[in-house]
């Protein structure tokens, strides 16, 4: 399963970030200044560009084996788009990805959003070195954690073998 | 010639500007140091201390200003200005259904709204209908849901569109929200002669920021172009173009930068028409332009004062035109939404008040002001009201609609003017020379610009080198404060699935041959190049559905995709 974490993604490997945009919402200055901010603190990006479904960006959050997929949302379509994308996250198998979202999102919104599965809210106005911090954060946690099933199956397939 | 000042004069003012700046300044300066060491407006223009005469040493009055009503129009476009009559107060809304909005702009024109300005949602902006898969959860969220002529006859429903204007944010399918307004404009009975409002219909803004593009370049500008051509020729009160230097600017452009290219894409606009054989003071009357008004107070009058100008040089010196409206830039200011913060929202009805308040002195023609509530959701009816009101206030009670121009002569403000206008024709020489605007963002320039500039403002906000009270000032962790804002409920799921059962009664109900004649001469009319406009409101009077009349469309023009740079 894709939880599990594949030799590349070793300590040493750079934090692989996925920066998307879902639905029809044309706002991409703020995706692409935090896209621009996470590379220049040395992080590998990939941007998706405008109007992906976000089945399209759990694929490629799974293809490109990215520690945190972000996705920036002006458009108050949230809900029904976090949804879609941490279900087909699940459905293959990559429910380990935190998802994080910034955008316009009315702080009512945050607690739902997280009972839903959303890791971290970025609400208006969160400095970029916050964001930074926090996706590096969610990733080395999620490394570490994928270290330790790594360790705990191959002894699990040492015994069965 | 008509210098303001004579040899003389300037001579004595700088032998005592020099002593000021000798004596008198360094005195103040060992007591109490400047709070910075340099001081900039938001597009990087350093000021100065002080403005006097002697920064507008070579100021020609007649030349530069002129009188209002009168080449270079600098003063304003009319002789009166807001003496005779106040700017527009077009507030920008729409919400969920068009019972909704038919609601909220009652509201509005009860509390005084002088013209009317639709706000659509993602589905309609980018030409698909409510149940296409991509419309999932968006219908009726940013605006109102306008898939079909029924829709839009719902949203007009009393009120009289032979006495309102219009304004429509609308882009590729700008020809279809047009015969949608004109069918149910005629329905009511209301002749060509008599419909007036403005359709945005800017295709090159769409590359460089906002992005609700559909077509690639060539077709969008192709067809926003057969819009004007077709309006010039049958709406003589409609105002086929909007030219967009606002979304520009709210993706990160500087004023500078927003000057130029919406100047940029006048000139290939009005290229592009001149090429199809109009003559230039047939359509130029009709441009209009639509600017932001951000938070840097001086530099925006400027920036207003420095288009109307360039623009009137543009059209007389470049085009050649004749009449004197051809040479007018009217233009539509919004407030600026990226100032607005989330932080003690209650103060954004301030820096609204501020943006307004430049507008005015900038000499707009309509202007929408924003609420305070817009970076959480599209506004309540108690902030859109709040955010009237504050028009209303500069309006009839502030005393600056009383003189025109009031801050022309401020030697501050002719020489930013000046400094203004002198970057942005930097601007638009490069994007000559690169072949024009088309070409420009074929090429990716101005977009790069824009990221750019978005990017150094926000490292310059994270720095403190940009101040912003509750955000990297004053800093404000209230979050109570923020839920105690009354934000617009509405149930977006039920509207979705009005907006749904509505587009497929219509689909139901209308005549299928007329319906299929009218898409098939459409796509035939698009393939061989004709203007589309007639076979567009053609199709939208046989009921065919904005998804349906943009899906033809793109089979013959293909789609954009944009290259996922940052």
């Amino acid at each position: 399963m894709s939880s599990l974490p594949s030799s590349s993604r070793g300590r040493g490997r750079r934090i692989k970030v996925l920066v998307a945009k879902m639905g029809l919402d044309g706002h991409d200055r703020g995706a692409k200044v935090v896209a621009r901010a996470l590379r220049d603190a040395g992080f590998e990006v990939i941007y998706t560009g405008l109007r992906q479904t976000p089945e399209q960006v759990a694929y490629a959050a799974v293809q490109e084996d990215v520690d945190v997929v972000g996705v920036s949302l002006l458009s108050g379509a949230h809900f029904p788009l976090m949804r879609r994308l941490i279900a087909k996250l699940k459905e293959l198998g990559a429910e380990d990805i935190p998802v994080v979202l910034g955008g316009t999102i009315p702080v009512i919104d945050v607690e739902p959003l997280k009972k839903m599965g959303v890791r971290e809210v970025f609400l208006p106005g969160t400095s970029l070195k916050e964001i930074i911090e926090t996706i590096r954060r969610l990733a080395e946690e999620r490394r570490a954690r994928g270290e330790t099933l790594a360790v705990s199956a191959s002894r699990e397939r040492g015994q069965g073998d | 010639m008509a210098n303001l000042f004579d040899e003389k004069a300037l001579k004595e003012i700088a032998e005592k500007y020099t002593e000021w700046e000798e004596k008198i300044v360094p005195e103040w300066l060992s007591r109490l140091p400047e709070r910075q060491k340099e001081f900039t407006t938001l597009s990087g223009i350093r000021v100065k201390r002080l403005y006097t005469p002697l920064d507008l040493k070579d100021f020609d009055y007649l030349s530069k200003l002129g009188f209002p009503g009168d080449y270079p129009f600098t003063r304003g476009i009319h002789a009166t200005m807001y003496r005779a009559r106040l700017w527009t107060m077009r507030m920008f809304s729409g919400y969920g259904g068009p019972e909704e909005t038919n609601k909220r702009l009652k509201f509005l024109i009860e509390h005084g709204e002088t013209g009317l300005s639709l706000a659509f949602d993602y589905p309609t902006l980018v030409g698909v209908d409510p149940d296409d898969p991509m419309a999932e959860g968006e219908v009726g969220v940013v605006g109102v849901s306008v898939p079909t002529l029924l829709d839009m006859e719902i949203i007009f429903d009393g009120i009289d569109m032979g006495s309102v204007t219009t304004n429509m944010t609308i882009n590729p399918p700008a020809p279809v929200l047009l015969s949608f307004y004109v069918a149910a404009a005629e329905k009511q009975g209301v002749p060509y002669h008599k419909i007036g409002g403005t359709t945005q219909n800017d295709p090159l803004k769409e590359f460089i920021a906002q992005k609700s593009y559909v077509f690639p370049p060539e077709p969008a500008v192709k067809v926003a172009m057969d819009l004007i051509e077709w309006s010039v020729k049958h709406l003589p009160k409609w105002n086929p173009i909007s030219i967009s230097g606002y979304h520009i600017r709210e993706a990160g452009a500087t004023a500078v930068q927003e000057l130029a290219f919406t100047l940029a894409d006048g000139i290939e606009y009005v290229r592009q028409l001149i090429a199809r054989g109009l003559d230039v003071d047939e359509f130029a009357p009709r441009l209009s332009f639509f600017f932001a008004a951000h938070i840097n107070f001086f530099e925006e009058i400027a920036k207003f004062r420095a288009a109307r100008r360039m623009w009137a040089r543009i059209m007389k010196d470049w085009f050649g035109a004749k009449k004197k409206r051809s040479m007018w830039m009217r233009f539509h200011v919004q407030t600026s939404g990226v100032s607005l913060v989330a932080q003690e929202p209650w103060n954004n009805i301030v820096r609204t008040a501020i943006e307004a308040l430049a507008a005015v002195l900038g000499g707009a023609q309509s202007l929408h002001t924003n609420s305070f509530d817009e970076p959480f959701r599209v506004p309540s009816e108690f902030a859109a009201k709040i955010a009237l009101r504050t028009q209303q206030i500069i309006a009839y009670e502030t005393g600056v609609a009383d003189v025109v121009d009031p801050l022309g002569g401020s030697y501050y403000v002719e020489w930013l003017t000046d400094e203004i206008e002198e970057q942005a024709w930097k601007y638009i020489d490069r994007i000559e020379r690169m072949g024009g605007m088309l070409e420009a963002v074929k090429n990716g320039y101005p977009q790069r610009e824009v990221m750019d500039a978005a990017y150094r403002f926000q490292k310059e906000v994270e720095e403190g080198k940009r101040l912003i009270v509750g955000v990297n000032i004053f800093r404000s962790e209230d979050i109570e404060e923020i839920r105690k804002v009354p934000l617009l409920e509405f149930d977006q799921r039920e509207i979705e699935e009005r907006q749904k059962k509505r587009v497929k009664m219509v689909r139901e109900m209308r005549n299928k041959q007329k319906w299929e004649r009218a898409l098939n001469e459409l796509r035939r009319a698009a393939e061989r190049g004709e203007n589309i406009m007639p076979y567009v409101l053609n199709a939208v009077k046989a009921y065919a559905t904005l998804g349906e009349i943009m899906g033809t469309l793109k089979e013959v023009y293909g789609v954009y995709v944009e290259p996922p740079e940052f």
